[in-house]
């Protein structure tokens, strides 16, 4: 397979894989092969995604979720790079990939569940190949170097992608993942979301490299940094990467230059540390904005299509909102469930505690 | 006097101890211009600037182990680690470095570190938000290891921790961060590493806690008494060094000790409190020693979190166990 991006793009001079431009123009000859139907999927998908999010916030401000961890501003990077993936590969993904989860079969009312405390939004369906979401920063990449090399073990053609942040990138996990999977050469993806902060720390204090991606080159794989607000780009590089890895070409990373337009979580207040002019200007680059000039220009994109979308959208966030609140509480023995498959005696013994305290409390 | 919570009274603390210790530094993710996800290093920074309250790379193993090499250098680094939850990936630091630095170079050096971080559930946080890692922070050799309840003991606890010789951690009830105000003196004044606190007079029983689980073990102690019981309530505000004789002399005037704690059961520091106990007051004993602690679960989230959390019904029907025999 010849490269189109990787190894062409030289992260070492800052260059970056752009295709659509903030303006929504498209670089023709660098278009990915994606059908129209496949075009508009992608946008649909993008319009959910933010519909979601956007809840997630006014949800957690109604008190009905736990924290919320807005991905706004992020759902190109990740639908786009989730969506050249096949079903069997796997996905292992940070706080702040729900968007990415939801195109790999993650259901929508299992994310409503985690955010309400449920454990059980951390239970993907039998035939989802994603880890629950990793919440210690950087500790993830090493499970999809596992994952990956467990299926170049075994002969089969599956590949894993693995998503962290800028931050992550300065936690020794990373780069012992990374250069496992490049010791092993296992058919691994690493997409950096570089979103420009960790909670209240810019980019420029987590490395002092011109990008990240040129990091991959002292670990012996290619890197490439691609506008990760330009759903086009973000595919084709991920396509291109994914398919050289389960060709038996080895790992990769793509540094995925976006912007986190919301704050770090619920419980965050950026104005303490960031201007709102440089939040305005990345809304101008708003990844969904940009899609949708270029959804238009081909004549794909109108103002009725889009208003059904968003109703369609609404509809589907309100039936799985409905469908994880309308869960009975939570079950005592539920916590004591999933420690080992068989309870230890210790176990069984607190499981008891807890059952006759409760009475106790229930009986005053 | 000032009525200050807990965050402020350990920003206090820290303002009046970089001024007059000019070697003390703080470092961690967050601290200086966002001031601390929970404020705790608020205005720090605008202060004594970015040079002595400075942001690291998101990093904890890394911000141990360059900690310990500004300490053995003679600077009084004092280290925030966001969450208890993200100290794991620095315990290499903590257990080969940290804790051994005098043993290992047979005093030449030393490394007078504090590390600060939140602790405990009950605030409705994500997953690994909620953990208390006590005991396994007092299994390791060469640290002290503390836990106020309280302002006046935060700021205490820190002044001399900060002051301490050796490698001192501060667990810090993230419950307590602001639901316990209380006036806390504006001078400057220690509290002793080591030195449990007795919170409550009592008579027929000791209640042994720490963290915010005293809280609920005074809650307990107020409900028993309207049932007349007297309950003495100790907040053990260290782990290492531990106050036996404190312990001790309640344990033989009340004869009956319940020992509270959220940290998971087995192998907790209840575990070690109850065995000081059973090695030296065992005849002071009228019943055996009970602990209400957490499960051996992981920290459920919040949907399951009150049926992990020891509160003050669990603490008093385990009183009234004790009382029983």
């Amino acid at each position: 397979m010849t490269s189109r991006f990787l190894e062409r793009c030289d992260p070492l001079k800052g260059e970056m894989v752009q295709i659509l431009d903030p303006q929504g123009v498209c670089d023709e000859a660098a278009r990915p092969g994606l059908s129209d139907e496949e075009l508009r999927k992608l946008y649909r998908q993008m319009v959910l995604s933010r519909l979601i999010d956007r809840k997630g916030f006014s949800l957690q401000r109604q008190g009905r979720i736990g924290t919320y961890a807005q991905f706004e501003g992020q759902e190109a990077a990740q639908i786009g790079s989730a969506y050249a993936l096949r079903k069997d590969d796997w996905m292992v993904p940070s706080y702040r990939d729900g968007a990415a989860m939801l195109v790999h079969g993650y259901p929508l009312a299992k994310f409503f569940m985690y955010l309400m405390g449920n454990e059980e939004g951390n239970r993907m369906p039998d035939d989802v190949r994603c880890l629950p979401f990793a919440i210690v920063v950087g500790s993830q990449p090493m499970h999809a170097v596992g994952l990956a090399w467990a299926a170049k073990m075994r002969r089969e053609s599956s590949v894993a992608i693995t998503y962290f942040g800028d931050g992550a990138t300065s936690q020794g996990d990373v780069h012992e993942a990374m250069n496992f999977a490049s010791v092993f050469q296992v058919p691994c993806v690493f997409i950096c979301e570089n979103n420009q902060f960790a909670i209240s720390m810019p980019r420029c204090r987590q490395s002092a490299t011109r990008t990240l991606a040129q990091r991959a080159i002292g670990y012996g794989m290619p890197g490439v940094v691609v506008d990760g607000n330009d759903l086009l780009a973000v595919y084709a590089v991920t396509r291109e990467a994914a398919e050289r890895a389960r060709a038996g070409g080895g790992p990769a990373m793509i540094e995925a230059v976006t912007y986190r337009l919301g704050a770090h979580t619920t419980s965050d207040d950026p104005t303490r540390y960031r201007e709102d002019a440089e939040v305005a200007e990345w809304r101008k680059k708003d990844p969904i904005e940009r899609f949708r000039r270029f959804l238009e220009a081909r004549g794909l994109w109108t103002r009725e299509w889009e208003e059904a979308l968003r109703q369609e959208g609404s509809a589907q966030v309100e039936a799985a909102l409905e469908a994880a609140e309308k869960l009975p509480p939570a079950e005592p023995d539920e916590i004591f469930r999933y420690t080992f498959q068989e309870p230890t005696p210790q176990l069984r013994a607190q499981s008891q505690t807890l059952r006759e305290a409760l009475r106790s409390e229930r009986g005053k | 006097m000032e009525k200050r919570n807990i965050v402020a009274a350990l920003n206090h603390a820290l303002f009046l101890e970089m001024a007059r210790d000019e070697r003390v530094v703080v470092l961690g993710e967050d601290v200086g211009r966002d001031g601390g996800v929970f404020r705790v290093t608020d205005g720090l920074q605008q202060k004594f600037g970015p040079e002595r309250v400075i942001d690291t790379p998101l990093a904890e193993s890394g911000i141990i182990g360059t900690a310990f090499g500004l300490a053995v250098a003679g600077l009084r680094p004092v280290v925030e680690i966001q969450f208890s939850g993200f100290l794991p990936p620095a315990f290499d630091e903590l257990i080969s470095h940290v804790g051994r630095i005098r043993w290992r170079s047979r005093g030449r050096f030393t490394c007078p570190v504090v590390i600060r971080m939140p602790s405990g559930g009950g605030i409705r946080a994500p997953e690994h938000h909620s953990e208390s890692p006590e005991a396994l922070l007092a299994h390791i050799p060469g640290i002290k290891v503390v836990m106020p309840s309280t302002p006046y003991d935060a700021k205490g606890l820190l002044l001399s921790a900060i002051r301490d010789p050796d490698p001192v951690v501060m667990l810090e009830p993230t419950r307590c961060y602001r639901a316990i105000v209380e006036e806390v003196p504006d001078d400057d004044y220690t509290e002793p590493i080591g030195k449990a606190r007795v919170f409550r007079q009592g008579e027929q029983v000791t209640i042994i806690s720490w963290g915010a689980m005293v809280h609920e073990a005074l809650s307990a102690a107020e409900q028993l008494k309207t049932e007349g019981v007297s309950a003495e309530v100790i907040d053990l505000r260290s782990f290492v060094p531990f106050d036996r004789e404190t312990v001790l002399e309640s344990v033989e005037k009340t004869g009956r000790a319940v020992i509270v704690h959220e940290a998971v059961r087995t192998g907790g520091f209840g575990a070690e409190v109850s065995a000081q106990i059973n090695e030296h007051a065992l005849t002071a004993l009228e019943a055996p020693v009970m602990r209400v602690t957490g499960f051996d679960t992981v920290m459920p989230l919040f949907r399951s979190e009150h049926f992990y959390l020891p509160n003050a019904s669990r603490i008093r029907n385990a009183v009234q166990e004790v009382l029983r025999s």
